[in-house]
C-alpha cells in the first residue's frame, strides 16, 4: 500500500524531539514548516546533518527543495521550526555558512565583472562603510583560480558562458571559506567539464572536514556524487547514507505516481545494480 | 545669443539636479525599476495638499517633509501590495501612485479655495525663474555673485546622494544585484531598498519644487540608461551617467535658446528641452556605443566569440 505510506510520516526517519539533536551538528533542522500564500510546502521537517557529507537533496519538483535551503538561512520565513548551524542559530553563524544560488536569481547584464561578484562573498568581513582592498581581490583570485577561471577575472559576467557563471558563483562561495556550503543546483545546466570540475571541488572540500548540501536533479549521478542522501517532497520521506537510503522502494515514495520519474529511478537503480 | 548670468546658473541649477538624480538612478534602472521616480514625484501630491491643510502655510519646508514622508509611503504600498496579493511590481505601483495622485488632485481643489496650489506648475515647474529667487550673496573680487535657493537646495541633494552612493557603495550594490547573498552576508536588502527609495522620494520632491518634475523623471532613467551602454562597471555607470545628465542640462538650455528663433517661435521651456536632450544622448549612445551600441553590433556580428572558448581546468 504505497500510497498510505507516502501519506503517513515515513518509518525511516522517525520524529526527533528537541534534546535528541546531536549538538554540534553542522546543520539541525527540528519540525521546520514552511508555507507560501497559507499553503505549506514543507512539513514537520526533522533533521540531523553528520559534520564532513556531500548531501544530495533530492525530490521532485515542487518537493521544496530549494525552500529547504532558503528556510536554513533565513531567506523564507518559517511558519515553525527551528534550524541549528553548530549547535547555534544561523543568525550568529552567518560566517560559517556559505550559499550558491541557483544561477537564474539574479541579472547577469549587470555591470560588475567576475571579480566584483566573488568579491561580493567577503563583504560581511569587509564590514560597513569599509572598501574592498588588494588583500580580498587576492582572496577572490584564488578563488576564481580554484575553479579554474583566474583568467576570466576582468570580464563582465553575461560575457561568460553558462558553466563559467555557475563556477563565478562557486568561487564567491569558497571565498567566504565557509564550514558549511548550500548550493541550489550547480549542476543545471552547466558542460561537462564544469560537471566533473564541481564534483572536483565538492569532493575537495569534503574532504578539509567541511559539509556540503546540494539540490540534485539527475537521480543517475546520485551513489557516484552524494554519500549522503535526503529524498524530499513536502516532507522528509528518507535521510540517511547513500547505500541505505538510496532504494527503489524510497524512489517510489518520493516520486509518488509520477511514471516518467518512475522511469528515470529505474534508470538511477539500474545504475547502482552496476556500480 | 544672448548669454547672462542667469544662463550660467540656470545650467549649474540643471547639472545639480542631474548629478542628484543619477546616482540613485543608476540603481533604479539596474533594478528594473526605473518608474519608481515617475510613480513617486506623482505620488507626492497627497503630501502637499496634507501639509498645507495641516500647517496652513506654503513654508516650503512643511510641504518637503509632508511630501518626502509620501514618498517613501509609495514604495512601501507598492511592496505591500506585491507581496501580499498576487500583483506584479509594476502593476502595484500603478495602483498606488495613481490612487494617491488623484487623492492629493482632490485635497488641493479643496484647498484651492485658499491658496494658489497649481498643479500644473507642481508638475511642470519653471528651471527659467530660479534665478529670481535669491538665497544669499556674496562678494567674488569685484563682482557681486547672487546665489538663487533653487542651487542651495538642489546642492545639498546632491551632495547628500553623493556621500550615500560613496559610503554604502558596496551594500547598494550588492543588494541591487542579489538581495539573497547580501541578506545571508548580513546586509540587510530590504533596508538598503528602502533607503534607496527615500533618496528617490527626498531628490524627486526638492527638484520638482524647484525645476519641474518632467526633468527630475527624465534624470532619473534616461543619463543612468545611457551609461549602462557604454560601460560594464558600476562605479563608472555612476559617473559617466552623472556627466552626461549635466551634459545634457548644459546643452538644453543652449539649444532652448538657439533652436526656437531659427524655427519662428519665441522660445520654449528649458526643463523640457534638458529633458529632451537626455533622450538624444540616449539616442547617440545607443547607436554608436562601443560595445553594445548598434553600430557595433552590426559589424562585431561576423565573429561572434564561442562561448566555451578559454582553458578549462584540469581534474
Amino acid at each position: 500500500m504505497p500510497d498510505l505510506a507516502y501519506h503517513n510520516k515515513p518509518s525511516a526517519t522517525p520524529p526527533l524531539r528537541e534534546d535528541d539533536h546531536s549538538p554540534r551538528a553542522p546543520l539541525s533542522i527540528h519540525d521546520l514548516t514552511v508555507a507560501y500564500h497559507r499553503k505549506p510546502v514543507l512539513w514537520d521537517i526533522d533533521l540531523d546533518i553528520p559534520e564532513g557529507k556531500l548531501v544530495g537533496i533530492i525530490g521532485p519538483n515542487g518537493a521544496g527543495k530549494s525552500t529547504l535551503i532558503k528556510a536554513c538561512l533565513d531567506l523564507v520565513p518559517k511558519a515553525s521550526g527551528l534550524v541549528q548551524v553548530y549547535g547555534q542559530p544561523y543568525k550568529r553563524q552567518r560566517s560559517v555558512v556559505g550559499y550558491v544560488p541557483q544561477r537564474e536569481s539574479v541579472d547577469w547584464d549587470f555591470p560588475v565583472s567576475a571579480l566584483d561578484v566573488v568579491t561580493m562573498g567577503l563583504y560581511r568581513d569587509i564590514g560597513w562603510f569599509k572598501v574592498v582592498r588588494r588583500k580580498h581581490k587576492d582572496i577572490a583570485r584564488a578563488a576564481l583560480d580554484r575553479v579554474g577561471i583566474s583568467h576570466l577575472a576582468e570580464r563582465q559576467i553575461s560575457q561568460l558562458s553558462g558553466g563559467q557563471q555557475q563556477r563565478v558563483f562557486l568561487a564567491r562561495a569558497l571565498a567566504q571559506d565557509a564550514s558549511l556550503y548550500f548550493m541550489d543546483e550547480p549542476f543545471a545546466a552547466v558542460d561537462a567539464a564544469t560537471e566533473r570540475a564541481i564534483v572536483t571541488l565538492l569532493k575537495d572540500l569534503q574532504s578539509q572536514g567541511k559539509t556540503t548540501l546540494v539540490v540534485h536533479h539527475d537521480l543517475a549521478t546520485v551513489t557516484q556524487y552524494f554519500d549522503y542522501v535526503i529524498l524530499l517532497n513536502m516532507r522528509v520521506v528518507a535521510a540517511g547514507p547513500t547505500e541505505e537510503v538510496f532504494t527503489a522502494e524510497n524512489l517510489h515514495r518520493t516520486y509518488g505516481g509520477k511514471l516518467t520519474l518512475l522511469a528515470e529511478a529505474g534508470h538511477a537503480l539500474s545504475q547502482i545494480k552496476r556500480g | 545669443m544672448n548669454w547672462i548670468v542667469d544662463d550660467t546658473w540656470i545650467v549649474i541649477i540643471g547639472a545639480l539636479t542631474a548629478i542628484a538624480c543619477a546616482l540613485p538612478g543608476c540603481f533604479l534602472v539596474l533594478r528594473g525599476m526605473s518608474m519608481m521616480g515617475d510613480a513617486i514625484s506623482h505620488a507626492v501630491l497627497p503630501g502637499l495638499a496634507i501639509a498645507f491643510l495641516v500647517t496652513g502655510t506654503r513654508a516650503s519646508f512643511t510641504m518637503f517633509i509632508g511630501a518626502a514622508v509620501v514618498g517613501v509611503l509609495t514604495a512601501v504600498f507598492t511592496q505591500w501590495i506585491t507581496n501580499l496579493g498576487k500583483v506584479d511590481r509594476g502593476a502595484s505601483m500603478g495602483i498606488v501612485f495613481t490612487t494617491l495622485f488623484a487623492l492629493g488632485l482632490l485635497l488641493i481643489v479643496q484647498a484651492a479655495d485658499y491658496v494658489d496650489l497649481d498643479p500644473g506648475c507642481v508638475l511642470y515647474g519653471n528651471i527659467e525663474w530660479t534665478t529670481f529667487d535669491v538665497s544669499f550673496e556674496f562678494n567674488w573680487g569685484s563682482t557681486l555673485v547672487f546665489v538663487p535657493r533653487a542651487a542651495i537646495i538642489l546642492g545639498s541633494v546632491a551632495l547628500l546622494n553623493l556621500c550615500i552612493t560613496v559610503f554604502f557603495f558596496k551594500e547598494l550594490k550588492i543588494s541591487a544585484f542579489d538581495p539573497e547573498l547580501a541578506t545571508t552576508q548580513g546586509i540587510n536588502a530590504q533596508l538598503m531598498h528602502y533607503l534607496l527609495m527615500t533618496q528617490v522620494a527626498i531628490t524627486t520632491v526638492a527638484a520638482f519644487e524647484v525645476v519641474g518634475s518632467i526633468i527630475v523623471i527624465a534624470m532619473l532613467v534616461t543619463p543612468a540608461a545611457t551609461a549602462h551602454l557604454l560601460t560594464d562597471r558600476l562605479h563608472w555607470m555612476l559617473v559617466i551617467s552623472a556627466i552626461i545628465g549635466a551634459s545634457a542640462a548644459g546643452i538644453g538650455h543652449v539649444l532652448a535658446i538657439v533652436v526656437p528663433p531659427l524655427i519662428g517661435f519665441e522660445s520654449t521651456t528649458t526643463s523640457g528641452m534638458m529633458a529632451v536632450t537626455t533622450g538624444l544622448l540616449f539616442i547617440v549612445a545607443w547607436l554608436f556605443a562601443p560595445n553594445y551600441g548598434w553600430l557595433s553590433r552590426i559589424l562585431s556580428r561576423k565573429d561572434v566569440e564561442n562561448p566555451f572558448s578559454g582553458p578549462l581546468p584540469t581534474d
